[in-house]
């Protein structure tokens, strides 16, 4: 086990301030993808994440695994900046922050054998003393998500997508981290077997601790698994808050639009609702608008959007939003 | 071959098998459903379970290669397509029946003008001189929703967003005004908002010209928003069938008893747990014997195991092909989360 | 609505245990990447006897042609010149005297020893410079690649000719001359693979759990670009087995009183018409090299496409 980061309940392990990550696409000109984002995440708890393509989602969870550096702003990982680790400390953070991707089929080395993908971190951090150990070890994970010391020798693609999303968490689990990041791990899986994974997911959570930050652009999933919600429109978040109360009391546009565009398997329901359809489409993150992200569809915009950047301010205890003028 | 005046498209015993390297895949194995006038019929499945080929077949789009129809007939305007020439399905394809497939960014041929992509079918099967044809690319460029159709009829579909890009595809599809339109997974690489917008427009576009449609999806909030009749299928077989709010309100095959329950509902309880159904969908190059849910239901008997069960009729649109509607078979209250949350 | 429903055995409505292991295990022997395409490339019979024959020229060559030979290279013997085929010299004896048998099976080490030496290359430089220019990207990157460049726009040939000027013209020119200009084509490939891969998920994950930027390339990255590199082998080989004949040919490249393919054909082409074993002998195994290697890789790249994998 590694040592754990100090835990005083309610703490938060992970800070992000103020983060930003723009990616160069010509001379001068830049890809906004993560444009300021704020938020803390407790120890323990599931921190949902939703918006559309576009948003900077999965960019956010990239840069907190450091695959990406930040443009400005920063991550903290109970206390340290990940950013400015290096050597040893820097290997450490590896195995506190995980990652479980999307592609059941791109997420796993065709060319390996299944306990080569799940122990690699055990390789590259040497946890094991034996090859002994390691087939051990990597057993025990195959056990603890659902498969069996059998699958060991296969590879990827003799598995079902929802098999390979299975080995992707073992994987992620063997270094035995703190906080994983899941971009969108069961959208890629046939319904009935996304509630497998999620179900897992859930009791991994009580049994080993776990803290998660869950992307995904699919509302009801996330509202299932998650404690707290944000949502993300190009590159900024516009709305935070419990999973109930989002869902119950959204108050930014886009998040009532959002929420309103989600199709519910209700019949009547579905008959008798109101739906609010914005119109038009996502402005492009390289030039994004002025002022208010959202002016350019929403239904409430106001002249004064365009010229003032909406500040994120507590609506409610708990209940964060991006103060458009409309609001006011 | 008479069919049923309120049916425009009748599926009867289809089956279809690809051959492939690794042996028959069996995709369809017996399909049975019809397609009622200016509804709208939502066919759901998983992987595997062989709704796209049968969309597909209906458009004999599969590829020609490898693709082994074992039986079945699909009568339409009293032919059945399964027997038809290729020239007279080119004559099927476009004007009567049309096709939406699900990926905008590769069913428009990027090389070519977009309104020159709808004009073409125009001329061809309607016999419309250029400039007609252009004049009504237009207007179907606006009918469908997009801006400035003046401008963007002249333009390449990558200029266009992923939600435009559907939108013109629809045009192409009910340029025509075919009498049927195919839409697999037609809004599945598409955001939830411009899902909505395309979802709607679907539905405005059929009240208008009055198209029979199909829908192949598995997304159940999609189905419950605009479906008339749901047919779900699993392992190349129609499992059930009924109006939409039969399926979800009294389903009575455990298949779709699971699916209900394993989908997180954006309005329910959030201590309510998923029940997932275990295990993963068949293969179909070695389809299972009896009944294809077999291997992961809950409530599997013997006969299961052995024998595809006989469909029991519950009202005039509701069937469902499960052992335990048989008298013999013991009573089985379905899971408590059936139902949605009403 | 009555449906009416058969009579059947009560005993068929048991309930049956559903086995939760049983849905997750997975039917059939582990089939591997490398076994899978073998499987494919035996099927195809041109490259299997592809393989075959470039088996039996190479064993030929190296170990069996020098075994069986009773006559040295070089021995010339005005007495027995322009002999054909009999059973003391088998492919016969050239304008001086020499045994063809053997003066072949030198030719033919020679263009092997080339073609091994382009694979090496490839190989060893080929390989590792894409990978380096490909994984690393940036500003790297683009230098590595302007140097191909630069490479690539002066031709073997002027090379070859232009190092005969400082050293003699032999195995050695050929050699450095294709050590210069033979690998850049793999280079690219590889880069290309490269940057496809280092994007990919399962290079992702192994970047998050720590690999260093070595390990990813050595154990992820590279494995799954093998079946380029080999099928890009293949072609590579017979290539530089013609330019260096080509070189030959017109009287650069090996020189007498060494043998190459290319010289032999070179000689046996000025007595085609009263000799015409001189040409056909060495041109038959010639040929042979070249269509086995581009039969075999054509049929690797068959068997190991991936798009034709399930």
């Amino acid at each position: 086990m590694t040592e754990r980061s100090p835990n005083g309940n309610g703490r938060a392990i992970l800070e992000v301030k103020d983060l930003k990550k723009h990616f160069r696409v010509s001379r001068g000109a830049f890809l906004k993808a993560v444009d300021g984002v704020s938020l803390e995440i407790q120890k323990g708890e599931t921190l949902g994440l939703v918006g559309e393509s576009g948003c900077g989602k999965t960019t956010v969870g990239r840069v907190l695994v450091r695959l990406y550096e930040p443009s400005d702003g920063s991550v903290l990982f109970a206390g340290e900046d990940v950013h400015r680790t290096r050597g040893d400390e820097a290997k450490l953070l590896n195995r506190k922050m995980q990652m479980i991707f999307q592609d059941p089929q791109a997420s796993l080395n065709p060319r390996m054998v299944v306990s080569d993908i799940v122990a690699e971190g055990i390789d590259i951090h040497n946890l094991a003393s034996s090859s002994q150990e390691r087939l051990a070890r990597v057993h025990e994970l195959l056990e603890t998500v659902g498969l069996s010391k059998e699958h060991a020798n296969r590879f990827p693609h003799e598995f079902s997508g929802g098999q390979r999303q299975r080995i992707g968490v073992a994987r992620a689990l063997a270094v035995e981290p703190e906080f994983i990041v899941a971009d969108e791990p069961v959208s890629a899986l046939d319904v009935s077997i996304q509630a497998q994974v999620i179900n897992l997911m859930k009791q991994l959570q009580r049994s080993w601790d776990l803290t998660y930050l869950f992307i995904s652009h699919d509302l009801s999933v996330v509202k299932y698994i998650s404690d707290r919600v944000g949502v993300m429109y190009l590159g900024q978040l516009v709305e935070l808050a419990d999973s109930d109360e989002l869902y119950a009391n959204p108050l930014h546009p886009y998040t009532r639009a959002l929420l309103s565009a989600v199709p519910v398997p209700d019949p009547d329901f579905e008959a008798e609702r109101e739906r609010t359809v914005i119109a038009g489409d996502l402005p492009s993150p390289v030039n994004p608008p002025s002022g208010c992200r959202f002016r350019t569809r929403c239904p409430q915009a106001v002249e004064a959007a365009a010229h003032v950047d909406p500040p994120w301010q507590e609506a409610k205890p708990g209940h964060w939003i991006q103060a458009c003028p409309c609001f006011a | 071959m008479a069919m049923n005046n309120d049916n425009i498209l009748e599926v009867r015993d289809l089956q279809v098998s690809f051959g492939t390297y690794a042996g028959e895949v069996q995709a369809v194995r017996g399909v049975t459903f019809d397609l009622r006038r200016g509804e709208t019929l939502a066919i759901v499945g998983e992987s595997g379970s062989g709704k796209s080929v049968t969309a597909k077949s209906i458009m004999r789009l599969n590829p020609p290669a490898n693709t082994i129809v074992g039986g079945g007939e699909i009568l339409f305007d009293e032919e059945d397509i399964v027997k038809l020439s290729e020239r007279q399905m080119q004559n099927i394809r476009g004007p009567k029946i049309a096709m939406v497939f699900q990926d905008p960014m590769t069913s428009l041929d990027p090389t070519m003008k977009v309104g020159r992509q709808i004009t073409e079918s125009l001329r061809k099967h309607l016999g419309m001189s250029g400039s007609e044809a252009n004049k009504r690319a237009v207007e179907l460029l606006t009918l469908v929703g997009i801006p400035n159709a003046e401008e963007r009829v002249k333009q390449y579909p990558h200029q266009f967003s992923g939600g435009m890009r559907q939108r013109v595809v629809i045009a192409i599809a009910l340029s025509c005004e075919p009498e049927i339109l195919i839409a697999d997974e037609p809004t599945t690489a598409l955001d939830v908002t411009i899902q909505a917008q395309i979802l709607d427009l679907l539905q405005q576009l059929q009240e208008k010209i009055g198209t029979s449609v199909i829908l192949i999806t598995h997304d159940l909030g999609v189905v419950a928003s605009v479906a008339d009749r749901i047919a779900v299928m699993y392992g190349g077989k129609i499992v059930e069938t009924g109006t939409v709010r039969e399926a979800f309100y009294d389903p009575q095959m455990p298949y779709t008893w699971g699916l209900l329950a394993s989908i997180p509902l954006p309005n329910a309880d959030r201590s309510q747990d998923l029940i997932p159904i275990p295990g993963s969908p068949p293969d179909m190059s070695d389809p299972p014997k009896g009944c294809p849910f077999a291997a992961r239901c809950p409530y599997v008997m013997q006969v299961c195991t052995t024998e595809f069960p006989e469909y029991t009729v519950f009202s005039a649109e509701h069937k469902a092909a499960c052992w335990l509607h048989h008298p013999m078979a013991p009573n089985v209250e379905p899971p408590v989360r059936v139902g949605g949350a009403r | 609505m009555e449906t009416r429903h058969r009579e059947l055995d009560p005993d068929l409505f048991q309930s049956v245990d559903i086995d939760a292991e049983e849905g997750e295990r997975i039917a059939g022997p582990s089939v591997g990447f490398w076994k899978d395409a073998w499987r494919r490339l035996k099927k195809n019979r041109g490259a299997v006897i592809s393989l075959a024959i470039l088996i039996g020229v190479f064993a030929m060559a190296f170990v069996i042609g020098s075994l069986l030979a009773s006559h040295s290279p070089f021995a010339q013997s005005m007495s027995q010149r322009y002999l054909g085929p009999t059973s003391d010299y088998w492919f016969g004896t050239d304008k001086f005297g020499r045994d063809m048998w053997t003066r072949v099976w030198a030719g033919t080490r020679v263009s092997l020893y080339i073609g091994l030496l382009a694979a090496l290359l490839d190989i060893f430089v080929g390989v590792a410079y894409g990978a380096f220019s490909g994984f690393l990207g940036g500003k790297t990157d683009d230098v590595m690649q302007r140097g191909i460049e630069i490479l690539n726009g002066v031709p073997y040939l002027i090379v070859a000719i232009l190092l005969m000027v400082v050293f003699k013209p032999g195995i050695l020119t050929i050699s450095i001359s294709l050590g210069i200009t033979g690998w850049t084509f793999m280079a690219r490939i590889v880069r290309g693979r490269m940057l496809q891969l280092k994007d990919q998920e399962f290079a992702l994950a192994s970047r998050s759990l720590g690999a260093s930027g070595f390990r990813v390339v050595w154990k992820h990255l590279i494995p799954n670009s093998l079946g380029l590199i080999v099928i890009n082998l293949m072609f590579t080989i017979p290539a530089a087995i013609f330019a260096e004949a080509f070189l030959s040919f017109i009287g650069l490249g090996i020189q007498v009183p060494e043998a190459s393919l290319g010289s032999l054909i070179s000689d046996g082409a000025a007595e085609l018409r009263f000799h015409p074993y001189l040409l056909w002998l060495p041109a038959l195994i010639f040929c042979l090299l070249m269509l086995c290697f581009n039969l075999l890789g054509d049929g690797l790249r068959d068997a190991l496409d991936p798009k034709m994998r399930k």
